[in-house]
């Protein structure tokens, strides 16, 4: 994976020298709250409900042993002992002081981690498909660009204060595991006709208040212009991006409003005067150079048949084991949504251990999916049965990857400034309601997303089945959507009706897995069957005799 | 209000007019768009001097055919979260070529100076109580840029290609 240079190793240095200076100022009163906000949400600092928030980027999902060593230690000695994973690959730490930042900061500089750019009105973390430089259906990794993109877009001089924040993911591969189509702009590898290998560039998609799946901007951007044809993509939002409505600035209204043909257009007129002036291009020696770093482990030649083991191991291996591109290897998934756990959180004691077990099977890296899980990308497969039996000791092993009980959640209420109701309650009641293992995978891969505001931070619109919590007259409610989908039959899922009370929203989500239990055909998932049975055999079960709608 | 150019204080040559107010006798002046394109040949014919201000919501394509006669463009931030004149200043310089002064004016942060100077502003309209000192040190904090802007600056990836003498 990528190494700091001097340079990127000085950059960081500085950027920190700088916040410690601006953190003084705030301190000192010289700058007000109002001043200070920008400044510290470029360095991931949220103030939040109860203190401040520290969000940590993880580029590309990619971590190695030290660097979880040195999450587990900030989460030990800066907050409560544990970290939250996001849906956008970062860590968040919520219980830090802000006279603590800069130190905090200092010590990830470390390990080459930093917080730059996981806030504010930028471009944030990079994201990529966790499964990148492993799977089987993979056309080329995808972290070397995301890395390249990272570097151009930190502390861009002319994108720093963009309308509104912008997300940008990467992929690979015709599988969609990044949620590409949600995101402001996302880069996918594609092969053309000629069988060369360029950029398919979408924009404009998001989730929040107005959720909308991006479009094709770029059908094949030649791998030299990418660069190029981003800042033109930025250019184009950064002057025409919407200023006047917080709720409107983000890139997916304007190229709505334009549409594609025009958003096109635009786009193609800067992208000509860009590449033509020529400074942005990506030399192949450049790439090259930064391909290197992500080259994957010497894969040995190994038998590539799958170890036996008991039935809990063999449950595991049936959901959280995916294929490899190397013969003898697998993708092994960590799931962090123990049956009434948190969704995403680990603590100290578990980041250690994972990293104490990646020394133990030479796994040179570890991944953080944006459902919150972890990911170890290069398993021997005949591994496989040790490293379960020691992620069961460590409470780490439950075998729910894609299944109900993988639920990806925000914060909520519990913590986030912005929540109208709370997500963890709701994610643990539903984990609760459905743990039995049997049912679980009897219900097969069903993907429950909640957030706890309309800014969807828990990608409920994209949920096969998806809760988005409001606020009704003071009371928290939920309200269930069916039918979204984060991959690369990507959806917005379908409002159900009126929402839910709290003590109604678990039931309610019974009963339409029930309906898609009696309804479905062999072997069909729940979206499938969604979507050739529509809404209405689920509305009508969903809004039960023993419960009523909130009003 | 004091001027930064080229990194100290200066005289400032010129004077913003709002529109429907009478010219100063001498100085150079600075006039809104709809102004200056209302009056630029009266302008350019009696004063050596000229300036536009562009609001943050006007794109300085509008003055490319009269770029070379202008000695300032002064891109207002109304607000400093509004991004937009970070384009301007780019546009100015790397796609307009234009040579003249590209001066910030408006709410904009200490904070922002090193960007602004990065994408082609040349002079800072500042607070009274602003020091020289801070100038300096914001345009020293970041000694490293990524990515290539308006300002020349050798980018990372050209210091890794030929890095410079310890």
């Amino acid at each position: 994976m990528y190494r700091y240079d001097e340079f990127d190793a000085r950059f960081v240095k500085e950027r920190i020298e700088q916040f410690r200076g601006q953190v003084a100022r705030r301190l000192s009163g010289e700058l007000a709250e109002d001043q200070f906000k920008p400044l510290r949400l470029m360095n991931g600092l949220y103030l939040q409900l109860h203190a401040y928030m520290l969000r940590v980027a993880i580029p590309y999902g990619t971590l190695r042993a030290e660097q979880l060593r040195m999450l587990a230690h900030i989460a030990r000695q800066y907050d409560k002992g544990y970290g939250h994973f996001t849906t956008r690959q970062n860590i968040q730490f919520n219980w830090p002081r802000l006279v603590d930042a800069p130190d905090i900061l200092c010590e990830l500089a470390t390990v080459e981690m930093h917080a730059i750019q996981t806030s504010g009105n930028c471009i944030r973390n990079v994201t990529a498909d966790h499964f990148a430089g492993a799977a089987a259906d993979e056309i080329e990794d995808p972290r070397p660009i995301a890395e390249i993109i990272r570097q151009w877009s930190s502390l861009h001089p002319e994108f720093s204060f963009l309308p509104r924040k912008f997300k940008i993911a990467v992929s690979g591969s015709p599988n969609d595991r990044a949620a590409l189509k949600f995101h402001d702009l996302a880069v996918e590898i594609v092969n053309n006709d000629a069988g060369d290998i360029g950029y398919r560039v979408y924009v404009g998609g998001g989730m929040g208040r107005t959720p909308y799946i991006g479009f094709v901007v770029g059908d094949f951007v030649a791998k030299k212009d990418i660069l190029s044809f981003l800042e033109a993509v930025m250019r184009v939002y950064n002057e025409e991006g919407r200023r006047d409505n917080l709720f409107k600035a983000r890139i997916k209204i304007l190229a709505h409003a334009l549409g594609p043909e025009e958003m096109r257009r635009r786009v193609g007129i800067e992208f000509d005067e860009i590449r033509n002036s020529g400074t942005l291009a990506l030399p192949a020696e450049e790439l090259a150079r930064i391909e290197a770093y992500f080259a994957p482990p010497a894969f040995e030649r190994l038998s590539d048949e799958m170890p036996e083991g008991d039935e809990d191991f063999t449950n595991w291996l049936s959901t959280n084991v995916a294929a490899h591109r190397a013969p003898g290897y697998a993708i092994a998934t960590i799931s962090l949504k123990p049956i009434g756990g948190v969704p995403g959180d680990a603590t100290a004691e578990q980041m250690e251990a994972v990293a104490d077990l990646m020394d133990r099977f030479d796994l040179s890296e570890i991944r953080v999916s944006h459902e919150q899980n972890l990911v170890l990308p290069h398993v021997r497969k005949r591994d496989l049965p040790s490293i379960h039996a020691r992620l069961k000791e460590l409470g780490l092993a439950t075998p729910n990857a894609g299944l109900v009980t993988d639920i990806i959640s925000c914060p909520g209420l519990d913590y986030c400034d912005l929540a109208n109701a709370r997500s963890i309650p709701i994610a643990q009641k539903i984990s609760e309601r459905f743990a039995d293992l049997s049912r679980q995978h009897d219900i097969g891969e069903l993907k429950i997303k909640i957030s706890g505001c309309i800014n969807a931070c828990g990608h409920h619109h994209a949920g096969h089945i998806g809760i988005l919590g409001v606020d009704k007259k003071g009371v928290e409610h939920y309200q269930l959507q069916l039918g979204g989908s984060g991959a690369e039959d990507a959806a917005i899922g379908e409002i159900l009706g009126p929402a839910f009370g709290k003590d109604e929203i678990v039931d309610a989500v019974e009963r339409v897995v029930g309906a898609y239990l009696n309804l479905r055909a062999p072997g069909e998932r729940f979206l499938d069957a969604y979507r050739r049975l529509g809404v209405t055999p689920f509305r009508n079960v969903a809004y039960g005799e023993d419960l009523h709608a909130a009003y | 209000m004091p001027l930064i150019r080229n990194g100290a204080f200066v005289e400032d040559r010129f004077f913003f007019v709002p529109d429907g107010k009478a010219f100063p006798d001498e100085k150079g002046v600075i006039v809104t768009l709809a102004r200056f394109l209302g009056e630029k040949e009266s302008l350019f014919a009696h004063r050596a001097l000229v300036g536009v201000r562009l609001a943050s919501n006007e794109n300085p394509a509008a003055l490319k055919a009269d770029l070379a006669r202008l000695s300032v463009v002064a891109l207002e931030f109304p607000k400093f979260r509004d991004g937009r004149p970070f384009s301007w200043a780019r546009m100015l310089r790397t796609r307009f070529g234009y040579a003249g002064e590209v001066r910030a004016t408006g709410d904009f942060l200490y904070d922002q100076l090193a960007f602004m100077a990065r994408v082609g502003f040349d002079a800072w309209e500042v607070r009274q109580d602003f020091a020289l000192e801070d100038f300096r040190r914001a345009m020293g904090e970041i000694t490293l840029a990524y990515q290539p802007a308006a300002d020349g600056r050798r980018t990372v990836r050209e210091l890794r290609s030929f890095p410079l003498s310890p």
